[in-house]
């Protein structure tokens, strides 16, 4: 069933942060966790949404949720989601939200762990195109010509002299099954993309990620295994 | 439910092992001191279409009977909502 605003989930799970006014990637976060529900397990790596959710003692998820180091969000993923199926719950997911650098510079390695374990978790991406939370940094995802604080545009250089990195095609080569760009700038678009994630019945392995670049979300799931055997049969 | 401002509960430095965790959604301090603008919702023109709550990033906005209603405490005046509805029924005012 379609997601619309009218049977969105009414429940509020990231409330009263500490985000800048109009922030893109905490209305990801809020937009995500409504439809995943209260039994998703959040993971933040080092990054704005870990910075403004847990201002102690001000606690702004109202789910599970963790901060990761900034390397292992995939892999800490990994292990909340082995550590569940351990202990025999199944009603639940294991949902990351990376930033960019998070993702596309320090989290690849586990990232790419991650996708060729096919483990049954959804990465998020949100990508705001450099490493916004400690000032502007050039981030493998900052678009060419960018001037950020590490790039900076003068006589010598005119910005960011690298094209940015294709996320998506790195994690589709991976041969994840399902991939996908989404925004916030529209969200029924975004919200489905994530329904199609949150599948109610337990597929054996599966993974899901979701990329969002800058208001752009990538959303990939490895081949579940009744997937592969209808492609098979094709 | 949303998570809703609590007491905030003094501790000293002896009590802090103890108070590293506390329930999920623990809210202690307001956002409102943030907004030099605020969101004001003619009710008139509003006809609950939900955009506003869709596209809040502090989720502040709900519907009650089908009309837009602004929780004032988390509020950080962005504007978002302003600009998304298409009836105009929220206005952005200068906070006195």
């Amino acid at each position: 069933m379609a997601v619309t605003a009218k049977n969105l989930c009414k429940d509020e799970f990231f409330y009263g942060h500490k985000a800048c006014a109009g922030c893109g990637g905490s209305l990801a976060v809020r937009n995500a966790l409504k439809v995943l529900g209260k039994n998703a397990v959040a993971v933040l790596p080092a990054g704005c949404m870990s910075a403004v959710g847990f201002n102690f003692p001000q606690l702004c998820f109202a789910n599970n949720a963790i901060i990761s180091t900034f390397a292992g969000t995939s892999s800490m993923l990994t292990g909340i989601e082995a550590g569940f199926r351990r202990r025999g719950i199944t009603d639940f997911t294991a949902v990351g939200f990376a930033g960019d650098g998070g993702t596309a510079d320090i989290g690849i390695q586990a990232l790419s762990g991650a996708i060729d374990r096919n483990d049954n978790i959804i990465y998020i991406c949100y990508d705001n195109e450099a490493y916004m939370n400690t000032g502007i940094q050039k981030s493998g995802l900052t678009p060419f010509g960018a001037k950020t604080t590490t790039t900076p545009a003068g006589e010598n250089i005119r910005g960011n002299i690298r094209p940015k990195k294709n996320m998506f095609e790195i994690v589709a080569a991976h041969d994840i099954s399902y991939a996908a760009t989404a925004t916030v700038g529209y969200m029924t678009d975004f919200l489905n993309k994530i329904e199609m994630l949150h599948i109610p019945e337990k597929i054996f392995m599966r993974l899901h990620l979701l990329l969002l670049f800058l208001m752009m979300v990538l959303l990939m799931r490895t081949l579940s295994l009744k997937m592969r055997k209808t492609a098979s049969k094709r | 439910m949303k998570p809703y401002l609590r007491e905030k509960t003094q501790f000293g430095f002896h009590d802090v092992p103890e108070n590293t965790c506390f329930e999920a959604g623990y809210l202690v301090t307001k956002n409102s001191g943030w907004r030099s603008i605020r969101p004001v919702v003619e009710h008139g023109k509003c006809t609950g279409c939900m955009q506003c709550y869709l596209y809040c990033p502090d989720g502040v906005i709900s519907i009650e009977n089908k009309k837009a209603v602004v929780d004032y405490k988390f509020c950080k005046g962005c504007g978002i909502c302003s600009k998304i509805c298409k009836t105009g029924a929220i206005e952005m005012e200068a906070e006195k």
